[in-house]
C-alpha cells in the first residue's frame, strides 16, 4: 500500500508533535517566553494556547533560570513540562538549573530523583542574527551526562522526537536549528514517535563517511549529490542524538569507507566533532585510509553581514572540496 | 499583605511540645558536634557546614510542616535532613561515603535527599534551589494538590538572580512556596551590609508583593508559631510567603574557616542567645524540666548517634563499577 | 672507515637511482652482502659491499632522482669502531592505518611500496590492488615460484596466486591455439633500429610482439575483455597486463596502458619502467587490476611453447616463448629462421576458437610488417 504523504514544514511538525503530546497526556505543559498568545518566537507553538489554554501553555516572564528550574521541579512534583528556551544563547542564563540541577539530580540523590523533563530551545546559524542569536552550542550540551542531548533534521524527528523525549525518565534538551523552521518537505500521515538512541545513514556510499546533524545534514545531502556526479559514493550519516551517541552507527559506516569527514556547525576546539573523531580514531583506527577530518564553523562570534556569515559556517563547496581531496588524494 | 514582626518573648504554652522541640535541636547540635569530631578524625571529608546556633529554624519550621509537603533546603542542611525525619544513621553513612547513605554515598554533606520525606536536596549553589521550590508548588498547582513547598535558604541567596526571578514567577502564577529566610547575617565571611544595598529582606520579597514576617530565629517557639502562620496562609492562599528567621551561626562557615571576618564577642553575645541553652532555662523556669530528666534525653540522644556511627563504619562502600549509576534512569545508557 | 658510493655496474652507466636500502644505520656487513638496490637503464641490480664493517652512516635516501656514479651513499666503520649520529633519519612512511594492518595480516613490506593517496600515503588500494595483482600466473611460474625461498612477502603472495588460479582452473573452460611465427623480418628491422641508437635507447626484442599483440587486439577486440557475471564486457582501451617475476619469488602482471597508442620507444620506456616498478613494489592501484589480456614472455628461460592459465576475469592469456633458430620450409625450400612460438589460452564460455586463430593470424601477419609496428 502506497504510503500518504502530505507536505509541511519543519515548524508545522513541530507544532504537530507538541499538540500530540499536549492531547495524550495531561501532566505534558509548555512554558517559555512568548509561548502563548505571541504563538512562539518562531510561531511553533502557534495555536496551542487556544486549544489548551494558559494553564498548559504558559507565557513566562523573562528568567530563564527561573523557568527552567520551574520545569526541574515540576518533574520532580509530577509534571511533564516542556520549557522552551527562545535560542540556545538565551539557555546559558539557565546553564546552572540545567548543568547543576537537571543533570545532577538523579546522580546527587543516589538514584532517588529522576528529572523527566524536555526543553527545547533553537540554535545555530543562517538567518544574519549576528553574535549572540546564532551559535552552535549543542556540543557543548553533549558534553554533560546526565541530559540527553537530540537535534532532529528532518521533518520525521521534528514531528517524532518529542513524544519520546517525553517518555524518557531523565532531562531531554532538544536543539532545533532555527535555519530550518520554514522547510518544507513531505511527512507520512501516520508519522509518529521515533527512536532517540540510533543515529540514521540517510545515503549509501562506500568512498566516505559524511557524519553530520541538525542544518548540516542538508549540506551534506547536497554534497553527497555533487559527489556522485564525480563517482563517488558516500554514506551520510546522521548522528540525530549527540548524547548518547550511537558510535556504532558510524564506526560500521567507517569500517566500509575507511574515510571519515565529519561535519558540524559548532566551533571546532573540543567540539561534538573532536568527540566524533576521537572515537574513531580509538575504536576503527586500522580501519582508517586517511585521517579523519572536519569541517567545522570559523572560530569566531557570529558576523552579522551574510558574506561573512555563510563564510563562517560549513558550506557545501567545502564539504565536497574536501571529500574529494580524501578520496583522490 | 501580613507583615509579623519580632514579638516579645512568649511564655511557653505546651509542656509537650517545648520537650520535643528542645530534643529536635539538641539532636541537631549533638549529631554536628559528633560531626566535627569525625571530620577531624577523617571519616567524614569534603565540605561540612554546620548549623550549630541556627537549629531553632529548622526545628520551628518543620513543626509546620506535613509529611506531605515538600523542602528545599541549601549545603547547611543537616538539621532539615534530621527534623524531617531521616534517620542519622543514613545521613551519617553518606557523609562517610558508604553505600547506606540516602544518596549512597554520592551526595555527601551538602547533597542529603530523601524520597520518603520529600527532601529535594541539599544544594550547594546559592539560590540554585528557588527555581526547583516553584517549579514543585507547580505542579502541585496543575495537579490541584494542597501542599506546601518549603524553600530554605540564606541571606546571601537574595542577591542572586535566582532570587528575584523565582520570587516574581511564585507570585505571578500565585504559586505555594513557603520561604524561609535563614538570616545568620554573613554570606559566608561577607556581613549582610557589605552585601546588601537595602538590608530590611523582607521588603525585598514584599517588592513581588508577597506578603512577609520576621521572627526572631533563636526562638524556636517563635519561629514555629511564625512558621505556622506562614505555612496556614500559603494553604489558604495556595501562594507564596516570605518568613525571615534572624539566627546566627557558632560555628565557622565551614570546618575550614579562621574567622577573620567577625569578632569573637560579636559571636559570644550570639551565644548568649542560644536557642537551646534558652529554652532549657525556660523549661527549667516553668519545672517542667529538671537535670535528670535533660540527662535522660543527652543519653537517649547519645545512643541514637552512637548507632548512626555505627551503622556508618558497618556499612560498605559502594562498588566502583556501579560508578556510573544514575547518571540515566535506563542502566547502561552513557 | 670506508665510504659505500654509487657502483658503476658497466662501461656505459654513468648514474643510478638508489631503489632501496637492504641495511640500516648499525648494522654488520661482511664482504659481499646485498646492502642495496639501484636501478639502472638495464633493469635492478642488488648491489653488494666490498668491506667488512658497521654502516655508519646512510647519507642518501631511496627516491627517483638519477645519482652519479661514486657519489657516496653510506659510510661503513670497521667493526668496533664508533657509530656517529646518524645525520640523515630516514622518515616514518605514510601508510593510512587500514593499509597497514592489511599490509601487516598479508606480510607485505611497505618500505618499498608507493602510495596513491592523499600526500602520497599509502592506502588500502594500494595493497589490496598488489593482492590482488600476484593472482596473476601460469603454470612455469608457478613452478619457478614454488622452488625459489626467502621473502615473508611470498606466503601472501602465494596464497593469492593459489586462490586465482583454483578459480581459474575450476570455472573456466580453456582452449589452446599455437602458431609458430618467423621472426627473421622483425628482428633484422629491430637490429637495424638499435643501430642508430645509443645503447640506453636500445629495443628489447620483447616489445615487437607486445606491440603486435595491442594492434591484433584491435582486429579481434573479444579477447581484451572481462567476463562478469555470465558477460563479456570488451574493454575501450587496450592495457596488457605483463608478467613480471620478482626476485624474491612470485610474479605480478600490472597493466602497460595503451600499448595500441604507444611507439616502440614510448613502450619500451613504459616497460622498463613497469618492470622496475614492479620489482621495487611501486606499482599503483589501478594497474594491478585494469587489464584487458595477459601477455607471458620467458623466452629468457628457453621456455618454447607456454600453455597459460587465464587471469580471471580476463578471457585470455598469450604466451611468447624463445626465438630461436628452426629449420622453416617456405615455397618448396627448406632454410633456418628465428621462430617465435605464440600461444593463446583463451576462455571457450566467452568465445570459440575461431577467434583465436584469427588472433594469431592476425597477430603473424603483423610481425611481418615491423616498420608498421
Amino acid at each position: 500500500m502506497e504510503q500518504q504523504l502530505r507536505k509541511m514544514t519543519y515548524r508545522d511538525a513541530l507544532n504537530e508533535g507538541l499538540r500530540e503530546a499536549l492531547q495524550k497526556d495531561e501532566r505534558v505543559f509548555l512554558m517559555g517566553e512568548d509561548v502563548g498568545r505571541y504563538g512562539g518566537c518562531f510561531a511553533v507553538s502557534k495555536g496551542l494556547l487556544d486549544e489548551f489554554g494558559p494553564e498548559r501553555i504558559r507565557d513566562t516572564p523573562l528568567s530563564e533560570s527561573a523557568f527552567t528550574g520551574a520545569g526541574i521541579g515540576a518533574a520532580l512534583g509530577g509534571m511533564r513540562p516542556i520549557v522552551e528556551i527562545m535560542t540556545v544563547n538565551f539557555s546559558l542564563l539557565a546553564l546552572d538549573q540545567i548543568m547543576n540541577n537537571a543533570a545532577t539530580y538523579l546522580h546527587m540523590s543516589g538514584g532517588l530523583f529522576n528529572v523527566p523533563l524536555v526543553i527545547r530551545m533553537a540554535t545555530g546559524g543562517g538567518k544574519q542574527l549576528a553574535a549572540q542569536h546564532s551559535h552552535s552550542l549543542e556540543g557543548w550540551y553533549a558534553h554533560i551526562p546526565g541530559i540527553k542531548v537530540l537535534c532532529p533534521a528532518t521533518l520525521e524527528d521534528a514531528r517524532g522526537m518529542l513524544w519520546s523525549a517525553l517518555l524518557d525518565p531523565d532531562p531531554v534538551l532538544i536543539f532545533e536549528p532555527a535555519v530550518l523552521y520554514p522547510m518544507e518537505r513531505t511527512l507520512a500521515v501516520d508519522a509518529g514517535p521515533v527512536a532517540i538512541d540510533k543515529a540514521k545513514l540517510h545515503r549509501e556510499g562506500k568512498d566516505l563517511s559524511l557524519i553530520s546533524y541538525g542544518s548540516c545534514l542538508h549540506k551534506c545531502f547536497d554534497a553527497a549529490a555533487i559527489l556522485a556526479e564525480d563517482g563517488i559514493e558516500v554514506d551520510v550519516i546522521d548522528l540525530r542524538t549527540l548524547r548518547p551517541l550511537d558510535t556504532e552507527s558510524f564506526l560500521t559506516s567507517v569500517a566500509k569507507t575507511h574515510r571519515a569527514l565529519i561535519v558540524d556547525e559548532g566551533w571546532r576546539s573540543g567540539s561534538l566533532a573532536a568527540e566524533v573523531s576521537a572515537r574513531i580514531m580509538e575504536q576503527a583506527f586500522y580501519q582508517l585510509d586517511a585521517p579523519v577530518e572536519r569541517i567545522c564553523s570559523a572560530e569566531v562570534p557570529m558576523p552579522y553581514a551574510k558574506h561573512m556569515e555563510e563564510a563562517a559556517l560549513p558550506q557545501v563547496a567545502s564539504i565536497v572540496a574536501t571529500a574529494r581531496r580524501m578520496v583522490h588524494g | 499583605m501580613t507583615n509579623t514582626d519580632i514579638k516579645a518573648r512568649q511564655p511557653l504554652a505546651n509542656q509537650e511540645q517545648s520537650l520535643h522541640l528542645l530534643r529536635q535541636m539538641l539532636r541537631i547540635r549533638r549529631f554536628e558536634e559528633k560531626s566535627t569530631e569525625l571530620y577531624s578524625a577523617m571519616k567524614i571529608r569534603g565540605f561540612l557546614h554546620l548549623y550549630i546556633g541556627e537549629e531553632a529554624v529548622a526545628v520551628g519550621v518543620a513543626e509546620a510542616l506535613s509529611t506531605d509537603d515538600a523542602v528545599v533546603a541549601t549545603y547547611r542542611e543537616h538539621g532539615h535532613a534530621i527534623v524531617r525525619g531521616m534517620s542519622m544513621g543514613a545521613i551519617m553513612a553518606e557523609m562517610y561515603g558508604k553505600v547506606d547513605g540516602c544518596c549512597r554515598g554520592r551526595g555527601g554533606s551538602m547533597h542529603l535527599f530523601d524520597a520518603e520525606h520529600r527532601l529535594y536536596g541539599g544544594n550547594a549553589i546559592v539560590g540554585g534551589g528557588f527555581p526547583i521550590a516553584v517549579g514543585l508548588a507547580l505542579a502541585d498547582h496543575l495537579q490541584k494538590k494542597a501542599r506546601v513547598t518549603c524553600c530554605c535558604f540564606g541571606e546571601g541567596a537574595m542577591a542572586e538572580g535566582e532570587f528575584h526571578e523565582s520570587m516574581n514567577l511564585a507570585s505571578l502564577w500565585q504559586l505555594p512556596v513557603l520561604f524561609v529566610c535563614e538570616n545568620n547575617f554573613y554570606a559566608m565571611g561577607t556581613a549582610l551590609e557589605l552585601s546588601e544595598s537595602v538590608v530590611d529582606l523582607s521588603s525585598k520579597a514584599a517588592a513581588y508583593a508577597v506578603p512577609t514576617a520576621t521572627v526572631d530565629g533563636m526562638d524556636v517557639i517563635a519561629v514555629a508559631e511564625a512558621a505556622k502562620k506562614a505555612s496556614d496562609t500559603v494553604r489558604e492562599t495556595g501562594a507564596p510567603f516570605f518568613l525571615e528567621c534572624r539566627t546566627y551561626r557558632f560555628r565557622p562557615h565551614s570546618m575550614f574557616d579562621p574567622e577573620l571576618y567577625r569578632s569573637k564577642q560579636e559571636v559570644d553575645g550570639w551565644k548568649q542567645r542560644c536557642p537551646i541553652l534558652s529554652l532549657t532555662n525556660r523549661l527549667k523556669e516553668k519545672g517542667w524540666i529538671d537535670d535528670s530528666t535533660l540527662e535522660k534525653l543527652e543519653e537517649d540522644i547519645a545512643t541514637e548517634i552512637a548507632s548512626a556511627v555505627d551503622f556508618a563504619e558497618q556499612s560498605e562502600w559502594e562498588s566502583v563499577e556501579d560508578l556510573t549509576r544514575f547518571v540515566y534512569s535506563d542502566v547502561g545508557v552513557n | 672507515m670506508a665510504d659505500f658510493i654509487m657502483p658503476s655496474l658497466g662501461a656505459d652507466m654513468t648514474e643510478g637511482i638508489l631503489v632501496a636500502w637492504q641495511v640500516e644505520v648499525g648494522d654488520q656487513i661482511k664482504h659481499g652482502d646485498i646492502v642495496a638496490e639501484v636501478e639502472t637503464a638495464k633493469g635492478v641490480f642488488e648491489v653488494e659491499a666490498f668491506s667488512d664493517g658497521v654502516i655508519e652512516q646512510i647519507l642518501v635516501q631511496p627516491g627517483s632522482e638519477a645519482i652519479p656514479v661514486g657519489t657516496v651513499l653510506a659510510t661503513i666503520v670497521e667493526e668496533g669502531g664508533t657509530i656517529v649520529s646518524p645525520t640523515v633519519v630516514a622518515e616514518r612512511k605514510q601508510v593510512s592505518p587500514a593499509a597497514r594492518r592489511l599490509a601487516a595480516e598479508n606480510h607485505i613490506d611497505l618500505s618499498q611500496i608507493e602510495g596513491t593517496g592523499s600526500e602520497g600515503a599509502v592506502c588500502l588500494a594500494d595493497i589490496e590492488g598488489l593482492i590482488a595483482a600476484t593472482t596473476a600466473t601460469e603454470v612455469p611460474a608457478r613452478k619457478q615460484v614454488e622452488t625459489k625461498t626467502s621473502v615473508d612477502f611470498k606466503d601472501g603472495m602465494r596464497q593469492a596466486i593459489s586462490a586465482a588460479m583454483s578459480l581459474s582452473n575450476r570455472e573456466i573452460p580453456h582452449y589452446y591455439l599455437a602458431t609458430d611465427i618467423d621472426m627473421s623480418r622483425s628482428l633484422s628491422w629491430l637490429e637495424e633500429q638499435n643501430r642508430q641508437r645509443s645503447i640506453r635507447d636500445r629495443l628489447l626484442p620483447v616489445v615487437l610482439p607486445l606491440k603486435a599483440v595491442a594492434l591484433a587486439l584491435r582486429k579481434v577486440p573479444e579477447l581484451n575483455a572481462h567476463w562478469v557475471d555470465e558477460q563479456l564486457q570488451l574493454k575501450k582501451e587496450v592495457h596488457i597486463g605483463f608478467a613480471i617475476t620478482l626476485r624474491g619469488g612470485g610474479l605480478i602482471t600490472p597493466a602497460l596502458h595503451k600499448v595500441d597508442q604507444l611507439s616502440l620507444d614510448q613502450l619500451m620506456v613504459a616497460l622498463s619502467d613497469l618492470i622496475s616498478r614492479t620489482r621495487s613494489g611501486k606499482l599503483r592501484g589501478l594497474e594491478m587490476t585494469d587489464a584487458g589480456i595477459t601477455v607471458t614472455n620467458f623466452g629468457d628461460l628457453g621456455v618454447q611453447t607456454i600453455f597459460g592459465v587465464i587471469y580471471p576475469p580476463q578471457v585470455a592469456l598469450v604466451g611468447l616463448g624463445k626465438i630461436s633458430e628452426q629449420p622453416w620450409a617456405e615455397q618448396g625450400g627448406l632454410s633456418v629462421r628465428p621462430v617465435l612460438t605464440a600461444t593463446l589460452a583463451a576462455d571457450h564460455r566467452a568465445g570459440d576458437g575461431h577467434q583465436g586463430g584469427k588472433f594469431l593470424d592476425a597477430l603473424n601477419r603483423i610481425l611481418q610488417e615491423p616498420e608498421a609496428l
